[in-house]
Formats: structure tokens, C-alpha cells, sequence
């Protein structure tokens, strides 16, 4: 059994039939941390409000811990534990009310599964009196995936938990998830950031409601052609205009500082472009091989 | 069980951290009542009246001070002659000025008949017309008490009873129209906007995802007002008891009974509108216009529904708060029983039922 499997699901939107997913299929095994992964947009939300029974997919089916998310809607939402993409506690209510509230709404209390949220549950402590509104936006987090987590779910869903979230708090969180994982919760996960897919188990990379390819982290870096090369130079513009018109090369774009090239043929070697460029008078020009990200693999699958 | 009570306390919460919404709450009803109690009153008091007392005898002296020992008048001056009457009701400060002419006294000794002039300022005609009133039963009065042989001139003469309000107040009228504003205004726009806000913040989504029942929910935001209206309830009656004299003729079960089948008609209509809003200006808005305006025009408290078209009369008659204001009145100063109000409990009743039973059918289960 599966702990989440969705088939040929669908969401249209309005009047206007805009299709906000379209026809995604993929499953979550037992104790899987499954990420989707794609920019704003993409329908990750819409995914979500499906699969908690929030919204009625127009088309294919799906099931939570291998209950129908339409006729079993009832068991399913005292089983999943779901953590929206905007924060949604109560902020005028204090860190320990919240969750007080959320456990004994889900009929549990703090003590009797605060072995799930210790972990967290000890970073929030020395705040556990102020109110949630006050809090930073990675204790909010926090506090958000603990209040998910009070009444022991068999799957975890979490829509874009380190958005807004700083870069350390955002490592801490990823190494809750995987915690939480060893205690055999399976966990759906949604994100823009690439770099965090590299922390999954497994990674659906989606764009405009469709999958692009789902697999392991690493498979997808490795179905990566090996021919990824960093370039640098001055006039990063005029450069990344040059290197795209270069016959030899599939495809240029910027990348944080660098510019990544995929060149045409497998095992070229840059020599030519070098060559190519410096007859193009840019000099002081530095080219490097490397592994591709899953940026790297997702920005050439939107092509 | 636990569940609901749980969900009650963070109700709780909601409603005493938010100070601003807290003072609206119970500042409302307490600032209504004064401000209805003792500013806008249509009961004319203290008028300033000038004598002229051409007399000078006992009976002019002893009917001047029964003008003057009345809530009504306060003697202004005294003057002899009436230019001088003219030059003060010029000033504007005089409203009424009584001429007692030379022999009052003898007149009404000797002849048990006597005259009185009394100059009134007319710009504003009904309260020149009360004015007279009041110094026709002080007259009146002044008569049957000193000079009991005295006939009146007219062989028929009216003997009027105000019933339940003999002193003619305007507090047996706006209390119950005011505590069926105040409930209205509190159930209906706090429910909604409370349950809308769960949705604009985003917290329904969590709620919904819960094995908590969805009409639970709401069921459990609607108790903490129910509460809280019936503390308002509670201030109303103690200021109109305490502070206007205004004594609770019927039963004060009853009249809490009925407060409470209000209350719930009340909570109902703030579900309903929750169920079909999605913003809180929305929900704040159809609670004002649509409940407030209604509940001001028809519920007879401030104008008359027998005056109105037929068509209003009809409308006025799904208003829930006409019924209330009925039932108020009725247990509150005219000391009725249930018996006497099953029609006005069975309507409310009534409208509760069917706007519940649309509020449930309604509630979405899901988000869209």
C-alpha cells in the first residue's frame, strides 16, 4: 500500500477553465519523504488541497494511506496531518494554547505525543508563552509543523514549509523532516527551492500543473548529460549572448555568478568554445566541468 | 465534549485579547442606554416659563408654585406688563409665559370660574402643544384640590389612563428596542465576522483537515457570544432598572428565556451570512446593512409599523427583531405571560429553524 498515490489527477479553476493541474500521477511509498518541486505557480498548492480532501479533483482519483480522498474524506482527515502553505495558527493565541488547542481538537493531548515533537517542541519552549503572531517566521514553522504533528499522522503533509524561512533555519527544519521519516511517518513536501529537492527521497519536478520527471535526486542529476560546464568572464550579457549563438552549444543561461553551458556533443571539450569566444575578444574568461544541480536538471527539462 | 469546550476557551481568548473589540462589546450597550436614556429624549423637561401675575393673591401664588414644584417648568421671571412678556420671548430664552389676571382669586372664590392665558412659543408646534397639555393637568389638578366645588365649563370631560406608562417615559419604549439592536448587532456581526476571519486567516483550512466536525465548528464559535450577549442582557436590565427606575413588570426568567431564543435567531443569521462570505468587510457589511437597517426600520422601536404600506408590513414581518421588541415589551412593562406571546415565540422560533437548516445545507466542507 501505498501512503499517498495520486492518478491522472486534474483541478480546473473558473470560468475561464484554467487548468491549474494536469492529469499528475505519482505515489508515496511508506515512510517516504517525497518532495514536489517547482516554482510559484505550478499547481503544488492545488496538489495538496486535493490529496487533504480541501478541494474535489475534476478528473483522475487518489488515495491517502489507501483511503479514497472523496468517498473516505472522514478517516482521512484523522490521519493526515497538513501544514498550509500560508501560516495559519492563531496569533493571538500563545505558542503553548496553540497547541493545547490543535491536540485536543485532533482528541490527543501534548503529553501523549510529545515524544513526535520533542525535538522541535525544545527550540520553542523558552517562548511558549508569547503569542504566535510575535514569533520569528521560522519558529512559526515550527510551531506549525508541531501543531501538525500532535496527533501522530500517518502522513505528513506540508506545503512549502521553508518559504520565508531563513537559510539556517530552513536546514534545521529539513533535518526534522528526516527524523520524523525514521519514525515511519511518510511525508509530502512541497518547494521552490531547488537545492532542498536534493534532501528527498524522491523529487517530482513540476512546471505549469504537468510532472516533468519524477525519480530520486540522484537519478535525475545522473540522467544529466555529462558535458555541464561553468563559464566566467567579464560582461556576463554579452558573453551569455555569444556563447548561445555558439554553434556548439545546446544551451547557455546565467546561474548565480556563472553562466552554465551544456554543449551540443557528449564528451567535447571546451577548448573549442574557449577558442570560439576568444576570437570574439573576451579575454580573462575561466571554464570549469561540473555536476549538474537539480537546477541544472529542471531548467534543462523546461526546455 | 472536550473538544467543544477546548474549542469555547480559544473562543474566549480571541474575544478578551482584542481590548478595542472588547470595549465595543460591553461599552456598546452601557453608552446606547445612556445616550438613549438621557440625551435623546423626546420628553419635554425644565421648559422655561416668565409669569405675569396681575393677581397677587393666594390662589395665583399657590397655582405658580405647583408649576414650579413639577419636573416640567422652571419659573424663568416675573414680570408686569406684557411688553415685557414680548421682549423676552424675542430673546428666545422662554418657551411659555402664563398670565394670571387681577381678581383670580375672588373670581374663583365667588364665581367658581376663572380664566388663565397662556402665550405660547409655536415654532415648535408639538412642543408648544405639550406644554399646554402640561399646564392644563397641573391646572387641572390645582383645581380638583383647592376648589372641589369648581365646575368645569364643558359637560364632557374626557378621564384619560395612560396604561403601563402613566408618566408618558420614553424608557419603556427604548430599552426593549435597544436590547434588540444590541443583540442583533453583537450575534450577528461578531459570529460572522468570527468565523470569516478563521477563513481569511487561513485557519478554516487546518480546522476543515481535522476530525473535528465541521458544524461543530461552528457551532462552538457561536456559544462564546451567546454568553457574552446574555452578560449584555444582563448590563441593560440593570442600568434600565437602576438607573432609569424602569421596573421589570414580568417575569425575569421569561424575559431571559426569550433573550436567549433571540440570541440563537441572532447567532443563526451571523452563521448563515459566515457560510456565504468569504472576507470580513463583506460579512461586516451585509451585517450592517442588511440586519441593522431592518432591524432600526421595522422593528417598530423608532417608527411606527401600523403607519407604514402594506407591502413594509409585510417585510417587516420576517424581521426577527419586531418580534423581540414585541416580547419585551410585553414581559417588561406590561407584565404578560408566555400565553399571551406563543405567536411571537413560535415566528422566531420559526425563522431560526429555516435559517439554520439553510446555514447547514450550505457550510462547505471543503474549501471551494
Amino acid at each position: 500500500m501505498f501512503a499517498v498515490e495520486a492518478k491522472e489527477l486534474s483541478k480546473v479553476y473558473g470560468k475561464e477553465k484554467t487548468i491549474a493541474v494536469d492529469a499528475v500521477s505519482f505515489s508515496v511509498k511508506q515512510g517516504e519523504l517525497f518532495g514536489l518541486i517547482g516554482p510559484d505557480g505550478a499547481g503544488k498548492s492545488s496538489i495538496f488541497r486535493m490529496l487533504t480532501t480541501l478541494l474535489l479533483p475534476d478528473g483522475g482519483e487518489a488515495s491517502v494511506a489507501g483511503l479514497d480522498i472523496i468517498k473516505d474524506y472522514k478517516e482521512i482527515r484523522k490521519r493526515l496531518g497538513y501544514m498550509p502553505g500560508k501560516f495559519s495558527l492563531y496569533a493571538d493565541l500563545t505558542v503553548e494554547e496553540n497547541l493545547n488547542f490543535f491536540a485536543t481538537v485532533f482528541g490527543t493531548t501534548i503529553e501523549e505525543n510529545y515524544h513526535l515533537i520533542k525535538d522541535i517542541y525544545v527550540q520553542l519552549e523558552p517562548f511558549k508563552n508569547r503569542r504566535a503572531g510575535k514569533l520569528s517566521g521560522g519558529m512559526k514553522q515550527k510551531l506549525a509543523l508541531c501543531c501538525a504533528l500532535i496527533h501522530k499522522p500517518e502522513v505528513l503533509f506540508l506545503d512549502e514549509p521553508t518559504t520565508g524561512v531563513d537559510p539556517v533555519s530552513r536546514k534545521e527544519f529539513w533535518e526534522m523532516l528526516k527524523r520524523l521519516k525514521l519514525q515511519g511517518i511518510s511525508i509530502l513536501v512541497s518547494t521552490p527551492y531547488m537545492d532542498e529537492a536534493a534532501l528527498c527521497d524522491k523529487i517530482a519536478l513540476i512546471q505549469g500543473g504537468k510532472i516533468l520527471s519524477i525519480d530520486t535526486p540522484s537519478a535525475i542529476v545522473e540522467a544529466f548529460p555529462s558535458n555541464l560546464f561553468a563559464l566566467k568572464g567579464p560582461s556576463m550579457y554579452t558573453l551569455l549572448q555569444a556563447t548561445n549563438n555558439c554553434p556548439m552549444v545546446e544551451h547557455a543561461y546565467a546561474f548565480g555568478e556563472y553562466a552554465h553551458v551544456i554543449l551540443r556533443e557528449k564528451e567535447q571539450s571546451p577548448d573549442a568554445l574557449l577558442a570560439y569566444l576568444v576570437e570574439k575578444d573576451f579575454t580573462a574568461l575561466e571554464i570549469k566541468r561540473i555536476v549538474p544541480s537539480i537546477e541544472d536538471c529542471f531548467i534543462r527539462l523546461l526546455r | 465534549m472536550k473538544q467543544f469546550l477546548s474549542f469555547v476557551r480559544k473562543e474566549f481568548y480571541h474575544v478578551l485579547r482584542d481590548r478595542k473589540t472588547l470595549f465595543i462589546l460591553f461599552g456598546m450597550p452601557v453608552v446606547q442606554i445612556l445616550i438613549f436614556g438621557f440625551a435623546l429624549s423626546n420628553e419635554v423637561k425644565n421648559s422655561k416659563l416668565l409669569v405675569f401675575n396681575q393677581a397677587q393673591d393666594e390662589a395665583s401664588a399657590k397655582l405658580i408654585n405647583e408649576l414650579e414644584v413639577s419636573n416640567y417648568f422652571e419659573i424663568e421671571k416675573v414680570v408686569g406688563s406684557y411688553s415685557e412678556i414680548h421682549q423676552t420671548f424675542k430673546q428666545g430664552d422662554i418657551r411659555l409665559a402664563l398670565v394670571i389676571p387681577a381678581n383670580f382669586g375672588s373670581d374663583l372664590a365667588h364665581q367658581n370660574k376663572a380664566s388663565l392665558q397662556l402665550i405660547n412659543d409655536a415654532s415648535d408646534p408639538n412642543t408648544a402643544t405639550t406644554l399646554n397639555n402640561y399646564v392644563n393637568i397641573i391646572v387641572q389638578d390645582f383645581l380638583a384640590q383647592n376648589y372641589p366645588s369648581a365646575k368645569s365649563p364643558i359637560a364632557i370631560l374626557p378621564q384619560t389612563r395612560m396604561l403601563y406608562n402613566p408618566q408618558l417615559q420614553g424608557a419603556p419604549n427604548f430599552v426593549p428596542g435597544v436590547m434588540a439592536m444590541i443583540l442583533m448587532l453583537i450575534c450577528v456581526m461578531m459570529t460572522a465576522v468570527s468565523i470569516v476571519r478563521e477563513k481569511e486567516n487561513g485557519t478554516m483550512e487546518v480546522l476543515l483537515v481535522s476530525p473535528f466536525k465541521p458544524i461543530l465548528v461552528i457551532l462552538s464559535k457561536a456559544f462564546p457570544y451567546l454568553l457574552l450577549s446574555l452578560v449584555n442582557v444582563t448590563s441593560i436590565l440593570l442600568l434600565s432598572v437602576y438607573l432609569l427606575d424602569l421596573p421589570i413588570q414580568g417575569n425575569i426568567f421569561m424575559l431571559y428565556a426569550v433573550s436567549t431564543l433571540f440570541i440563537i435567531t441572532c447567532l443563526s443569521i451571523g452563521i448563515l451570512i459566515s457560510v456565504l462570505t468569504n472576507s470580513q468587510q463583506v460579512a461586516m457589511l451585509i451585517s450592517l446593512m442588511g440586519m441593522m437597517l431592518p432591524a432600526l426600520l421595522f422593528s417598530g422601536f423608532m417608527f411606527p409599523i401600523e403607519n407604514m404600506p402594506l407591502p413594509l408590513q409585510v417585510i417587516s414581518n420576517i424581521v426577527p427583531s419586531k418580534w423581540y421588541y414585541i416580547m419585551v415589551k410585553g414581559i417588561m412593562i406590561k407584565g404578560l405571560g408566555i400565553s399571551s406571546l406563543l405567536k411571537e415565540t413560535g415566528v422566531l422560533v420559526f425563522i431560526t429553524t429555516v435559517v439554520l437548516i439553510i446555514s447547514i445545507k450550505k457550510f462547505k466542507i471543503r474549501l471551494a
